[in-house]
């Protein structure tokens, strides 16, 4: 068995890779929403019910970001409208 | 003026008290006076690691609430006579920790002190908030796994806003990466994230790199830092990072491992 061990270990799943890349997507992900200013989410709720008088959308449908550069910042404002 | 440096993780159970102990024990063994204050208000344990826990009388929020003095409650240790521990209380509350109270008893400590070790509870709340906020230097450790990773990374996040450098404008807080039981047979098999993988996820200098080593429990057992176990790995890379914080040029160790003949894994495994 041990023989057989030997040979199959060289080929074994490289599971570390995998935790590699999943770190990289959530810490990226975290390290965006770390440097986001406090009054975000509200924003995005209060444009959202705004946007409801006219248009029904659901929650996901509306993404708030703030970029910023050295000089400025950029208020990123994306909604997506139901086909109608 | 001592330099004021927390061993912090976010992540509990990866080794920050181990990583106080030693690095304290390492920078008075060199000449440096030093005290390691433990945070960890409620769950004292860095008594026990540096074997004077039969000794504490007075602690932390003794001092702070001016119950005790500083020198009554400072336990000098019986090995290196440079050093000295402040203990945890036992029995208080987290809030006991103000940050007046903390500051008081660190610029008092500034006075007569070469370094100020401060060993930070697991979580991102007060007890760890109070343990960093008047950091120079920050030690990161962390070990090759997920969640341990993750959780550096938002430690790094507070050190970079709630840290009182960060709100008072100065120079950052310097960060240090310290890999704890790290399985270099284990990498080499690909189950394990190597030094490489976390210093480019978390991007900061790396301090050390601890191996995973059966001496660290045994030197916990007898309240032994694992850095006056100088024959073994894990004390020696110990000894190299405490050089390494201090300036000094050292190669990094302990990061392959051992080869093992074709016969002994036939025949034995690994």
């Amino acid at each position: 068995m041990r023989l057989l061990d030997y040979f199959k270990s060289k080929k074994s799943n490289n599971t570390a890779s995998v935790a590699k890349e999943r770190l990289q997507i959530i810490v990226a992900h975290e390290r965006g929403q770390r440097d986001q200013p406090d009054y975000l989410p509200q924003l995005q709720q209060e444009l959202l019910a705004v946007i409801r008088k006219y248009v029904q959308i659901s929650d996901d449908m509306v993404q708030v970001e703030v970029d910023r550069n050295d000089s400025c910042s950029v208020l990123e404002l994306n909604v997506t409208l139901p086909e109608s | 003026m001592a330099r004021i440096i927390v061993v912090t993780s976010g992540k509990g159970g990866v080794g920050k008290t181990t990583t106080s102990a030693s690095i304290s024990t390492g920078l008075a063994k060199r000449g440096h006076k030093t005290v390691v204050i433990d945070f960890d208000v409620g769950l004292r344990n860095l008594d026990l690691i540096m074997n004077c826990e039969r000794r504490v009388v007075y602690d932390f929020v003794n001092v702070i609430q001016g119950e005790a003095s500083l020198n009554q409650a400072l336990i000098r240790d019986k090995r290196v006579d440079t050093l000295y521990i402040l203990p945890a209380s036992q029995t208080r509350e987290k809030e006991a920790l103000t940050r007046e109270g903390v500051e008081k008893v660190i610029n008092e400590l500034s006075e007569t002190f070469d370094y100020i070790v401060c060993d930070s509870p697991a979580g991102i709340e007060h007890g760890a908030l109070m343990a960093l906020y008047y950091a120079d230097e920050a030690i990161v450790v962390t070990n090759p796994e997920v969640s341990s990773v993750r959780d550096s990374d938002r430690i790094l996040g507070i050190l970079q806003s709630k840290s009182r450098r960060a709100e008072m404008g100065q120079d950052p807080v310097k960060e240090n990466l310290l890999l704890t039981r790290y399985n270099p047979s284990r990498v080499e098999k690909g189950e394990m994230l190597s030094v490489a993988d976390v210093e480019e996820i978390l991007a900061i200098p790396l301090l050390g790199v601890i191996p995973e080593s059966q001496i660290v429990l045994n030197a916990s057992n007898q309240g032994l830092p694992v850095i006056l176990e100088a024959e073994s790995d894990a004390g020696q890379a110990y000894d190299d990072a405490v050089a390494r914080l201090l300036g000094e040029e050292r190669e990094h160790r302990f990061m392959s491992a051992q080869k093992k003949g074709f016969f002994s894994r036939m025949f034995k495994g690994d």
